[in-house]
């Protein structure tokens, strides 16, 4: 038998009020605006909009605010919006070698052409809490205008495309004009290609593949990682316009590309090269990437002739509990009423204790 | 990326500077808009082709950043298609979802066809080509004064 129930409206109603009211929070303050949120909270809305799958400073700030600066929430709300929208194409693959570098390190090569760029990192701040930052508008942060610079930036090869000139990393896969699987048109089924993983771990929750790349580091899929290079900035979106017939530049976004240098694998046909994992994360997302690149190379263990078994290798287990709006949604969905389902488990615990009375009862007599 | 300024005239030529001011037209702020439909007033009352509006685009990544493409996540797009009284259409393709200001951009492409009126318009896109220089310029030498300089210690073994 099935039974509906229903009630709650009023109660839900004065929840969400008082939801509201929470967000606000203390009215003698003012209210915290998408501008500050957006020039301010830059990290958190670039975590928003790479784990939303959704380049949108803008709404990314609102949807911080409006979840009370819960980022999955916030992803949640950037999910739901992006199903409203119908998709007008696809651009044309970001040129990352092309990118207006604001940051760029390796950490296998010294002396590469363009240089070691810090840009705006917490690399070697010292970690101690700046109380001056507790000041209503300080932090030391004065609008100085930067050293003029005569000449444009020198050109910023991929520190990949150095060391491939010289055969000692195997290439990145060919294009072969093929338009790769997209997840979020079609179901997923298991094995799948590089560019479905891709696509999966640039949209994952941070955290989760923190973790999962951590611990190919602690000896789970070891695979001797280098940071060959990491670089952050902004890329040129160029789009084909068919009514036109040619190709437009339509704005710029900013990502994160960390390329990850491997221990080598060679054959009887190429003699041993290093290996490489790949990660590209939309804004300044360069703990995520560094992480989509460790997992993404241990994901490659079959075709690099690996022994598997560590969790990290689990292709299906990895790709498939990386998305945290399916994770948060399962979990969560928890604490929603399950009164139908819990009376028939208390029926059948019950039934289970009357029965085994009812033999204990008989074998004693 | 950067904007070069027109040269010569033949279709080649006629097609990369038409996409430079696209280009420009998809960077200018909507002020910035304002004030080029202003300069080049009057401008022909102009119908819509295409509705403006607001949808996605997917961007795409490529493996080891030169390899095959991946889908790595979508944008927010506005777009707009117009035609001129009397004249040419014009086309509009926008990072975000100002749908109005892509209309205004689209009526930009249609004048920017007019020979007649194209020195006009590029004169008129000038200042958001000059915008966008200093910026460009300004970032690469924020970027450039956190640039590394090693310096090698040495030891004293000989």
């Amino acid at each position: 038998m099935y039974v509906a129930a229903k009630g709650g409206e009023k109660a839900i109603r004065n929840a969400h009020e008082l939801l509201a009211r929470r967000r606000r929070g203390d009215r003698t303050l003012p209210a915290v605006t998408l501008e500050q949120i957006a020039s301010q909270l830059t990290l958190a809305v670039d975590r928003v909009m790479a784990e939303g799958s959704l380049y949108d400073t803008a709404l990314a700030a609102l949807a911080i605010k409006q979840a009370r600066g819960d980022l999955i929430e916030a992803i949640f709300l950037i999910r739901a919006f992006r199903t409203t929208l119908p998709r007008f194409g696809s651009a044309r693959p970001l040129d990352t070698g092309a990118m207006l570098v604001r940051r760029r390190v390796s950490a296998t090569f010294k002396d590469l052409p363009g240089g070691q760029l810090l840009g705006p990192t917490f690399d070697y701040t010292h970690r101690l809490l700046d109380t001056s930052l507790a000041e209503a508008d300080a932090g030391g942060a004065e609008e100085g205008a930067p050293p003029p610079v005569a000449e444009p930036a020198p050109p910023m090869p991929r520190v990949t495309d150095l060391i491939g000139a010289e055969g000692l990393i195997e290439p990145s896969p060919r294009d072969d004009g093929a338009e790769p699987f997209d997840i979020t048109r079609a179901p997923v089924s298991y094995p799948v290609d590089r560019a479905t993983r891709l696509q999966t771990l640039a949209r994952g929750d941070e955290g989760y593949l923190l973790a999962l790349g951590y611990s190919t580091q602690r000896g789970y899929a070891r695979s001797h990682p280098f940071v060959g290079e990491i670089r952050f900035g902004e890329v040129e979106v160029v789009l084909d316009i068919p009514e036109l017939g040619f190709e437009v530049s339509i704005g710029e976004v900013e990502v994160t590309e960390c390329q990850m240098v491997n221990q080598f694998k060679g054959s009887a046909q190429v003699p041993p090269q290093f290996t490489r994992g790949y990660g590209l994360v939309f804004g300044q997302c360069e703990r995520k990437a560094m992480s989509m690149a460790l997992v993404e190379r241990a994901l490659r263990w079959q075709e690099l002739g690996e022994e598997p078994g560590a969790p990290a290798q689990d292709e299906e287990f990895v790709l498939s509990h990386c998305d945290n709006v399916q994770a948060t949604g399962f979990v969560e969905h928890l604490k929603l009423p399950h009164y139908v389902d819990f009376q028939a488990e208390l029926d059948l615990v019950r039934r289970m204790r009357a029965e085994i009375a009812a033999e204990r009862k008989e074998a004693a007599e | 990326m950067t904007f070069p300024e027109p040269k010569s005239s033949d279709a080649g030529a006629f097609r990369a500077a038409r996409q430079s001011a696209m280009g420009l037209l998809a960077r200018a702020e909507p002020d910035e808009l304002d004030a080029i439909l202003a300069t080049l007033a009057p401008v022909p009352a102009a119908t819509d082709l295409r509705t403006p509006e607001v949808g996605l685009v997917m961007l795409r990544g490529r493996t080891g950043g030169d390899g095959a493409p991946f889908n790595l996540g979508e944008a927010s797009l506005a777009r707009a298609a117009i035609r001129l009284e009397g004249g040419a259409t014009g086309f509009a393709y926008r990072l975000g979802r100002d749908a109005q200001s892509a209309r205004r951009a689209a009526i930009v492409d249609a004048l920017w066809q007019d020979e007649g009126r194209r020195p006009a318009v590029e004169a008129a896109l000038a200042p958001v080509r000059t915008r966008l220089a200093l910026r460009r310029a300004g970032v690469e030498a924020e970027t450039a004064a956190t640039k590394v300089d090693f310096f090698t210690l040495v030891r004293g073994e000989d």
